[in-house]
């Protein structure tokens, strides 16, 4: 065994952390979320703004993406290292997609707080 | 510490993907990955869905009416597939990290159930869309 600790450098192990806290974010947000949707008799315009008018909601709603965006940029390293050999390819890849995340921050900010 | 300094000159992995075979759960995992993939090639599209959805009612009656064309219920379809294939593969990946799960009979036992239930769940909400 090895003594690695999570909170120390950085052994991956911090990563791999990371996706999995990501992901109970994220599971705990869906079930709230679908659990909603299933005791609304009819899901229509009106119900769906009532449930993000709230900043509460809001908040809860843009932690849950930012726990995705940085869950899925750690996912998509993960596959990019697995098969991207090319060292230069690699970097043009994983600055593509650190840029497209970084944007969906930006927008996801604007359509909850409807900039 | 022979191993750790082997195992770091190996790395990253590179993998020839043709010559692998795969048990229950290998398959699980492989759709895990393939399905992450497509989810995130899928954020601007659920983004902008969630964008018209809000803005207004025009927006959302818009979006209603083009989510309503076969080929694109076809397509969302397929994206929820991707999401509980995703999600409860996920949950299967953390609850063996936390020792819920162990031994090979609960690792083919809980594949199964994995692949399983988000085919059925696909199946039932892909009708309800339908
Ligand atoms: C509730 C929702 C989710 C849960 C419970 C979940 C769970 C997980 C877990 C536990 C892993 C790590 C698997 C491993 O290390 O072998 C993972 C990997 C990954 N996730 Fe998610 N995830 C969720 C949503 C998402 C979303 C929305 C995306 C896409 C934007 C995504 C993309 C990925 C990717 C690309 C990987 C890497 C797969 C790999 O390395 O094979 N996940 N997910």
């Amino acid at each position: 065994m090895v003594n690695r600790i999570v909170t120390g450098a950085h052994y991956g192990l911090r990563d791999w952390l990371a996706q999995r806290v990501t992901a109970a974010v994220m599971a705990v947000y869906v079930s709230a979320v679908a659990g909603w949707a299933l005791l609304q008799p009819a899901l229509g315009y009106d119900v769906w703004t009532e449930l993000f008018s709230g900043n509460m909601m809001r908040s809860f709603s843009l932690l849950f993406l930012l726990s995705l965006f940085y869950h899925a940029w750690i996912g998509v390293r993960d596959i990019v290292m697995d098969y991207v050999k090319p060292a230069s390819v690699r970097l043009l890849i994983h600055v593509s997609v650190i840029l497209a995340l970084i944007l969906y921050v930006i927008w996801a900010v604007q359509i909850l707080w409807g900039l | 510490m022979v191993v750790e300094k082997d195992m770091n000159k190996t790395r990253p992995k590179h993998l020839a993907l043709h010559k692998i075979k795969l048990p229950l759960a290998g398959y699980v995992s492989i759709l895990h990955r393939v399905s992450g993939a497509i989810l995130f090639l899928a954020l601007p599209l659920l983004l902008a869905m969630l964008d018209q959805s809000l803005r207004s009612i025009e927006t959302f009656t818009n979006l209603a009416e083009y989510l309503d064309h076969a080929l694109v219920k076809l397509a969302l379809i397929g994206m929820l597939w991707a999401f509980l294939h995703h999600f409860f593969a996920g949950l299967r990946y953390l609850a063996i990290d936390l020792h819920l799960l162990h031994g090979l009979s609960g690792a083919r036992a809980s594949s199964r159930w994995v692949l399983a239930v988000s085919l059925a769940l696909t199946v039932v909400m892909g009708v309800k869309l339908w």
